[in-house]
């Protein structure tokens, strides 16, 4: 039998006890090896961990130096920071009140318009396309959502504004806005921006997030689950509504509420379109303001010490309201098993 | 009208309604690719790359040099910065601590750092390093740009190593081989097309960030190299350009939102690319 290694016909050389010294000094040299070997493996194993850790402090790092920005802004304002909706750098008042409204109702608009558009596209990319053109239109539909925020604020501002303000919003303030009850929310002047374009442009965004979560647990449903709903003759409708959904509605409210996270947090795209008014107004069509908005607004512009913690409270404020969006997503998702969000 | 029709005229409007839907979808990403291409085309010139942004009040020229140059310092520094931790955090949650109820933590808390919002994370580092510096800094540009880049880089290099065979793994620990000679020399270059693929999904992410330059790296008019001054930016730039009056920056913004666009693309489809040569290795196995 040849012996591969050289390596392995010398150790089997010193082991005559004639050469005893060399054995010894072998010995001795594989010891060193093997100590630098566990040391090596200590060093790796301790910066994984120290990297793992690290991930750690970042989030911690993020509560509490929020926290300490945001110190004289609620220490000042207390409760009222949340309750009050003055926003006045001049006379130094600061109330979040319009922010929160605002971040709540685009969020709001962006879900009432995505929802039924994502559905409908994991629908279509997991029933109904054609092999062929699955996989052309699935990607095109991820490929908007790598497209940066700001360039959905540019086109909102340059392209979907002007275009609602000529059509739709005069025809929803004609038409709608004499309507008893929901009239308000149609009521008031054609600007363009304002809240309904910025729950537009969120909605753009984050259907394709959204409509990919819903694809991937779609198919995770089992064929013969499906298979049992066609031999019963149900239709294919049937089946998704009576069988593919329900199996599948941990992850789709997982996979909407990943969705709204995002919409809540949206900076770029709203700034452009929301108008930048501190100002709580019962119709769609006017102008208002986002805690992020703001935030990327008059940050650089602070004037006051007070004017940049009120802000920085802002930002508190929002990581409270997505973190708690986000972390229930996850949840959620995380009982489907991980591979069900590589895509999210 | 029998129930049978009703059933089918039910069936055939919903899948129509998801076929338009599907279309609507395709359509707004048609209608943005063509206001880019058509505006950015048209404010492209030899000067966006030649010459660095034009001064306050004047109407006419300028580029883009200084901000294309800024991204890709940034971009880059931020990556730098952002791989190798997230390489190896990717790794502990992979191997080292697969099934430790720290990683269940760790992995959590990663995943909400992925949809963070960034302004947040803007927001966390101008206390972070801003404040204490006492300046709007291109470094700390870099380092927001690091943290939003960190989770999508842990979370592809933890799937991608998970899917190295364990029979992978256990020849190379049957012959004596430490773990972390078996993650660098077994799992890393078997995982390796996957891990890249996560760094170009995670460079996209960044080479787009708006939010958290605002208020870290700020904007610059001029051509500045230093890590420690503010430094002009792709995303910035198109943000103040596109709000200002001027038909110059206007024509700019679309020059820079088509040339950012463009490379982002460019970028995923590469990602994509691999990811999809990955699955064929995979399959033939």
């Amino acid at each position: 039998m040849a012996v591969a290694d050289p390596r392995l016909l010398r150790w089997s050389e010193t082991s005559e006890p004639s050469n005893r010294a060399e054995a010894m000094s072998s010995a001795e040299a594989f010891a060193r090896h093997l100590a630098g070997q566990r040391l090596r493996e200590r060093i790796f194993r301790g910066s994984t961990l120290a990297a793992a850790i690290l991930l750690l402090l970042l989030l911690g790092g993020v509560v509490v130096s929020l926290l300490h920005g945001a110190w004289p802004a609620f220490s000042r304002f207390r409760l009222a920071f949340i309750t009050k909706d003055v926003w006045n750098p001049v006379t130094d008042q600061y109330g979040a009140l319009s922010a929160i409204y605002g971040t709540l109702v685009t969020s709001a608009l962006a879900m009432i318009f995505a929802l039924p558009v994502s559905f409908g596209i994991a629908v279509f990319l997991t029933e109904l396309a054609p092999p062929w053109l699955k996989r052309p239109v699935g990607v095109a539909i991820e490929l908007l959502a790598a497209i940066p925020s700001i360039i959905f604020g540019i086109w909102g501002l340059f392209v979907l504004a002007p275009a609602l303000q000529n059509s739709v919003e005069p025809w929803m303030d004609g038409h709608l806005g004499e309507l008893p009850l929901v009239g308000a929310l149609f009521r008031g002047a054609p600007y363009g921006i304002g809240f309904l374009t910025a729950g537009i442009v969120l909605a753009i965004m984050i259907v394709p997030f959204i409509s990919a979560v819903m694809r991937d647990v779609f198919e995770t449903v089992p064929d013969v689950l499906k298979e049992s709903g066609y031999g019963l003759g149900a239709t294919t409708w049937e089946v998704i509504w009576r069988v593919v959904v329900p199996y599948s509605r941990t992850g789709m409210i997982g996979g909407i509420m990943l969705g709204l996270g995002r919409a809540l947090g949206e900076t770029m795209a709203v700034t452009f379109v929301i108008g930048n008014a501190h100002q709580i107004s019962a119709s769609l069509l006017s102008p208002g303001t986002t805690i992020s908005a703001a935030i990327a607004n008059e940050f650089t512009e602070a004037t006051t010490p007070l004017y940049t913690s009120s802000l920085i409270a802002l930002g508190v404020l929002l990581f409270v309201i997505t973190f708690a969006v986000i972390a229930a997503a996850r949840l959620m998702l995380l009982r489907l098993g991980r591979r069900a969000l590589a895509s999210a | 009208m029998t129930r049978r029709t009703i059933r089918k005229l039910v069936n055939l409007l919903a899948l129509g309604m998801s076929a338009v839907a599907t279309a609507i979808g395709l359509i707004f990403l048609g209608a943005i690719l063509w206001t880019l291409v058509k505006d950015g085309v048209a404010g492209m010139s030899a000067a966006v790359f030649t010459q660095s942004t034009p001064p306050p009040g004047s109407t006419s020229g300028g580029g883009l040099l200084n901000a294309i140059y800024g991204s890709a310092i940034m971009t880059v520094l931020g990556v730098l910065i952002g791989a190798p931790i997230g390489v190896l955090a990717g790794t502990y949650l992979a191997e080292y601590g697969r099934n430790s109820p720290l990683s269940s933590v760790i992995r959590f808390i990663n995943d909400v750092l992925l949809s963070a919002p960034s302004i947040i994370i803007g927001l966390f580092v101008y206390e972070l390093i801003v404040v204490p510096m006492g300046n709007f800094s291109a470094i700390s540009g870099a380092v927001a740009l690091a943290i939003i880049a960190m989770p999508v880089i842990v979370r592809t290099t933890e799937d991608m190593l998970n899917l190295v065979p364990q029979g992978m793994k256990d020849a190379s620990t049957a012959m004596g081989a430490y773990p972390w000679r078996t993650i660098t020399s077994i799992a890393y270059p078997a995982a390796r097309s996957g891990m890249v693929t996560g760094l170009l999904l995670a460079v996209a992410r960044i080479s787009g960030e708006t939010a958290p330059l605002l208020f870290t790296a700020l904007n610059n008019q001029f051509w500045s190299t230093s890590l420690k001054a503010p430094m002009a930016n792709l995303p910035v730039v198109i943000f103040q350009f596109a709000l200002s009056p001027y038909d110059n920056w206007q024509q700019l913004a679309w020059a820079g939102a088509l040339l950012i666009t463009f490379a982002i693309l460019v970028l995923s489809i590469m990602a994509r690319v691999a990811v999809s040569r990955l699955g064929a290795g995979a399959g033939r196995k």
